[in-house]
């Protein structure tokens, strides 16, 4: 019976630990932390699943301008540009960019503040040729526009 | 691990462009070594900019963002000689930081 009851302290007192970690580990350090990680999103296998975590099926939007190379010659290094015009489509507040064939298509989000324009350059990864996509979030709705990438060498290969 | 960011920030017109290099492997965890061994997952998870203590852009990134990162925003206002940083951390616990003034 004490045996039982100490167990059952100590377990409580694990699960409060794990809790603080968890929550210490969930604030990261220094970074701004306004808004929460889209961590079911990112999880997403497949692109259907991943949209659906982001919020609804989004409209394509002629005010995103989403640049990609034709061809990729090494889909480990794809260049990719979104910019959104903010008279066409104002207020959005988060850039996320999918491709549609890796193992998890959601590559990367963004939360913009105010004052920040709807501007952002990066480099992803592609599996293999297929659809990217770019979905802005504004007003609680999602828009997107979407662009095929044709990769000549895999961007998961080593 | 505390890894340095190349950072250049430059204003063109009311519009501050900010460059980031940050060195990382941005290991997906897919992966396997020559011995056939799968080489842990290692990827920036959360990138920020601030303008002084103003963040300008959170980033949060899967492991499908390229290795070596490069990172490019661009934001209203800022004036020369302002502070710029990028601040990362990765799933490892991992963090890295970069500053610069705006040119």
């Amino acid at each position: 019976m004490t045996t039982i009851h100490a167990k059952g302290i100590s377990r409580r007192g694990w699960l409060r630990w794990a809790m603080i970690l968890g929550a210490a580990a969930a604030l990261p350090g220094r970074v701004w932390a306004a808004v929460a990680r889209p961590e079911a999103a990112f999880g997403a296998t497949a692109l259907d699943e991943a949209l659906a975590a982001l919020g609804d099926t989004p409209q394509v939007h002629e005010g995103i301008q989403f640049t990609t190379p034709d061809i990729a010659e090494n889909g480990a290094v794809v260049p990719i540009r979104v910019e959104v015009d903010s008279e066409a489509l104002p207020n959005v507040r988060k850039v996320s960019v999918l491709v549609e064939m890796n193992p998890n298509p959601l590559a990367a989000s963004f939360d913009i503040p105010p004052g920040t324009e709807v501007y952002i350059e990066t480099r992803v990864k592609v599996a293999q040729t297929c659809t990217l996509y770019a979905v802005a979030e504004a007003d609680g709705q999602l828009y997107m526009q979407s662009r095929e990438t044709k990769v000549t060498l895999g961007g998961c290969g080593g | 691990m505390a890894g340095r960011i190349k950072i250049r920030a430059q204003k063109k017109g009311d519009i501050t462009e900010v460059k980031a290099l940050m060195r990382h492997p941005m290991e997906t965890g897919m992966r396997k070594d020559q011995a056939g061994d799968a080489i842990p997952a290692h990827f920036i998870t959360e990138v920020s900019v601030f303008h002084g203590d103003q963040p300008v852009m959170q980033g949060h990134w899967g492991a499908a963002v390229s290795a070596n990162p490069f990172l490019g925003v661009r934001f209203a206002g800022g004036e020369a000689g302002d502070p710029v940083r990028v601040v990362w951390t990765d799933n490892q616990g991992g963090t890295g930081e970069g500053e610069t003034t705006i040119r």
